[in-house]
């Protein structure tokens, strides 16, 4: 099939997906009793009846399901996603706002874990039985398993108040005064935290996966061949082996974009990191639909292209993926 | 000789104190202080929008016509003086003369019947300004409001949290002033600080403005709030210095933990006006709960001590009745309901329920945020022991649980409601007979009584605060007395600040007021 084609058809099953996501997403918040009105009625501590009936009436909300659904994708359709109700504010700017934030603490979370969990797992399938294996295992599984906001706390606790290395809450200090490296070493040290914080999920997948795939990696025949061609240990293992056992765990980072992204709102509401997370989650509270439909939407088109960036990276590391078109 | 000395060396001692606290009292000017907010802001804009998550804002940013020190007198503030007329329908307000708007346009009495009409028709709480009529502007700096009938609940409507004066050279331009763009950026207010920044989700920075009209104040230069919605985070932030304040902080196993660190005041002095209270709302509309008897039973089989001490763990105060026990219309002398099975399995068998096997009968309590679940569950265990099988019902979210609410959906619900200020604005909603099945908040326990109706009717056009008192008096006996609900205790809301912070906002708003007394020690 010639590369133009297959690229069509994805970006058509992409455009049908972010469809799908809108339509379904919109139908279910419909599906659940009461509406923003209470939210923002809960806001302001009450608010008579005829209040409510005119905010109701404001944003259309008295309006029968299918219009309403009609409107908002027709709406879609124009590259308008709305405006919010609880905010007063439209959603892309909203949206806009806070995806910086998103992406940096994502991005970095998944670097990490991806690094330090392939060098775990390959130190560890060099001496699979040896402390250092159990207790990389050890680690991981601790990570995997503890729930993120109590390792959000544990952290906070640790490292912000009985040895206090970094900030509670939040991307910046807004007191900080100088230039741009006084600024980029700020958010540094509020990045931190929370990209272990989320690193920490992931870790033990990457760690399990490299590890099992460099055993087996280790025990094939070419690596023999290497050995006995006289190479150097730390040759076989980083230059020949180390490549192919990447690709399994490029792969399973490419599958895992959306959980790390659905991570975030757990772990951006501990630190009060100001991105997509904390509005999406806050969102929902506030039954604010066009927000949380704007944030889905982008949330789709963050792992679609999440995806895309894995198919490259593994052709980088397979050249057979990128020879067979 | 050592007699001597020691009471020497105690004598310097009072005198070092006395002169550190001299020098307390002079208030240190300049500074930044950085308080948490716990939830974002809708709008900056406090005409149109209650709550105390723009109340904090709302109260730097305007100023209103007075504003109440913690004996809840009322105090000058844009109105330097005030009078009621004798048949209590004429309000006239005199406003400073040097008052301006943060972009330098004074601010006239003419911005009052502007902001008096728009809150009039925007503001969530109705019943606020509903008798007035019309504003008069004999002059620039007079304002007469002109009212259907006495009100004297407008003059606790004319604080802060709920009366901002709002520029009419802004907001009169036509706009839905709800969804006004002025709301969130290029906010020009009246009080004594401007809005500099504001990213929601994030932080807003407030500045001193220079030109505001009481002179050498606002003390602080800046005050940088931060939102952080995690109370756990906040409560770290607080700990280790990020944060100097705080307020409506609630949770009590948060709050006895920042009691104990070193440099940190908690209190829960300063939420009277605001009134939160914690109760157990009965729908007097179902089955068996229609009978006075069975309601009372449930009262008694319910244990308020085990709540405040185990649950509350000693930070919530006992409230006996709809009405915050701050607030000077609260009346502690009606019925109570100590714990007394007994008399609770007798009630129940008065009122033709008898104990079939283990049970009497089956009801449902509901609940509307996670916080309220232990509660919910120890009054299911309270109601087993006499007989009375009771399920919880969860709700996914706060819409869930309102519409239920709103609709008369329930049997016993877990519930918090504030009185607003005066007990017209945020009292008298739930026991009307008018307000039956209003939504949420409204009279959800489908309660009338006439001779309540009658009293709160003549309470709101009461000028003369004894006979006002007397009528509220009366009121809470009967209500308690009749339990459509069961008054559990005021929410333990406690302001947070650093020792570093002199002149908190202790008055009866909390931070809903404006911290231009509030100053940083050296």
């Amino acid at each position: 099939m010639p590369a133009a084609r297959v690229t069509l058809i994805r970006i058509f099953y992409a455009l049908a997906l972010l469809l799908a996501v809108l339509v379904l997403n919109f139908s279910l918040m419909h599906l659940a009793p009461g509406d923003v009105a209470d939210t923002i009625s809960q806001s302001m501590g009450g608010a008579d009846a005829e209040v409510l009936e005119r905010i109701r009436i404001d944003y259309g909300l008295d309006q029968p399901f299918l219009v309403q659904l009609g409107r908002y994708i027709g709406n879609v359709l124009h590259f308008d996603l709305g405006y919010s109700f609880f905010y007063n504010q439209s959603v892309t700017s909203l949206i806009l706002e806070r995806l910086p934030a998103t992406l940096l603490l994502v991005i970095s979370a998944q670097v990490l874990a991806l690094v330090v969990g392939v060098v775990l797992g390959v130190v560890s399938a060099r001496r699979p039985n040896g402390m250092l294996s159990h207790f990389v295992t050890f680690l991981a599984l601790f990570g995997y398993s503890a729930p993120v906001f109590w390792t959000g706390i544990l952290l906070l606790i640790a490292f912000s108040l009985k040895i206090p290395l970094f900030p509670v809450a939040g991307m910046q200090d807004i007191t900080v005064t100088g230039g741009f490296f006084a600024h980029a070493w700020d958010i540094l040290r509020h990045l931190v935290l929370p990209m272990i914080t989320l690193a920490s999920i992931f870790l033990a997948l990457y760690s399990r996966l490299a590890r099992a795939t460099m055993m087996e990696v280790l025990g094939s025949d070419y690596v023999r061949t290497a050995k006995a061609k006289g190479l150097s240990q730390r040759d076989v293992v980083y230059k020949h082996a180390l490549k192919n056992a990447l690709s399994p765990v490029i792969t399973l980072a490419g599958l895992q974009f959306s959980a790390v992204v659905s991570g975030a709102v757990l772990v951006e509401t501990v630190f009060s990191w100001p991105g997509l997370g904390t509005l999406a989650f806050q969102s929902i509270i506030a039954r604010d639909t066009p927000t949380i439909l704007g944030i889905l939407f982008f949330s789709a088109l963050v792992v679609i292209v999440g995806n895309l960036l894995t198919d490259f990276a593994l052709r980088l590391v397979d050249p057979r993926l990128g020879g067979r078109r | 000789m050592t007699h001597m000395f020691k009471r020497l060396l105690a004598a310097t001692a009072t005198v070092a104190l006395v002169a550190t606290g001299a020098a307390a009292e002079e208030p240190t000017k300049g500074g930044t202080l950085v308080v948490a907010v716990g939830s974002n802001i809708r709008t900056m804009n406090s005409a149109v929008q209650s709550g105390i998550a723009t109340g904090f804002p709302g109260a730097q940013i305007f100023a209103s016509p007075l504003r109440y020190d913690e004996d809840w007198t009322p105090q000058p503030y844009l109105a330097e003086s005030w009078e009621t007329s004798a048949d209590g329908l004429h309000v006239t307000l005199h406003l400073v003369h040097n008052a301006k708007f943060h972009d330098g346009v004074p601010i006239t009495s003419k911005d009052v019947a502007f902001s008096v009409k728009m809150i009039k028709e925007n503001h969530p709480f109705k019943a606020m300004f509903a008798p007035v009529e019309s504003v008069d502007t004999p002059d620039d700096y007079t304002a007469v409001l002109n009212l259907s009938q006495p009100h004297p609940a407008l003059m606790l409507a004319m604080s802060g949290q709920l009366m901002s004066i709002i520029p009419e050279h802004i907001y009169g331009d036509g706009q839905d002033i709800k969804t006004h763009p002025r709301n969130i950026e290029n906010v020009v207010g009246s009080g004594p600080f401007k809005l500099t920044e504001f990213k929601n989700g994030e932080y807003f920075v407030l500045e001193k403005f220079d030109d505001f009209f009481i002179d050498g104040r606002p003390y602080l230069d800046k005050i940088v709030a931060r939102i952080i919605t995690d109370p756990a985070a906040r409560a770290i932030a607080y700990e280790n210095g990020e944060v100097q304040m705080g307020s409506f902080e609630t949770i009590p196993r948060i709050v006895n933990r920042l009691k104990k660190v070193d440099g940190l005041t908690v209190t829960d002095k300063g939420f009277g006006a605001i009134g939160p209270i914690d109760w157990l709302a009965i729908n007097t509309a179902k089955g068996p709960l229609q009978d006075v008897k069975v309601r009372k039973a449930i009262a008694y089989a319910v244990d308020k001590q085990f709540i405040l001490k185990a649950l509350m763990l000693g930070t919530a105060t006992d409230a006996h009745t709809g009405i915050h026990p701050d607030s000077p219309f609260y009346e502690p002398d009606v019925e109570t309901y100590d714990l007394d099975l007994d008399k609770a399995n007798a009630l129940l068998d008065e009122a033709g329920f008898p104990m079939q096997g283990d049970k009497r009968f089956d009801l449902t309590i509901d609940y509307g945020w996670a916080e309220a679940k232990p509660q919910v569950e120890y009054v299911k265990a309270a109601l087993k022991k006499v007989g009375i099988e009771v399920t919880v019902r969860a709700s996914a979210d706060f819409p869930t649980w309102a519409k239920r609410m709103g609709e008369g959906d329930f049997d016993l619900s877990w519930d918090a409601v504030y009185n607003w200020g005066d007990p017209v604005i945020g009292v008298h909603r739930t026991y009307l007979s008018s307000n039956i099945g209003k939504g949420v908040w409204s009279n959800t326990q489908n309660y009338s009584n006439a001779r309540v109706d009658e009293l709160l009717e003549m309470a709101g056009k009461e000028t003369d605060p004894e006979k006002r008192k007397a009528l509220y008096s009366e009121f809470q006996k009967i209500v308690a007395d009749e339990v459509p609900i069961y008054f559990i205790n005021a929410l333990p809301y406690h302001l947070v600040y650093s020792n570093k912070v002199g002149n908190p906002p202790m008055g009866i708003w909390s931070t809903s007021s404006p911290m231009d007394m509030t100053y940083l020690k050296e």
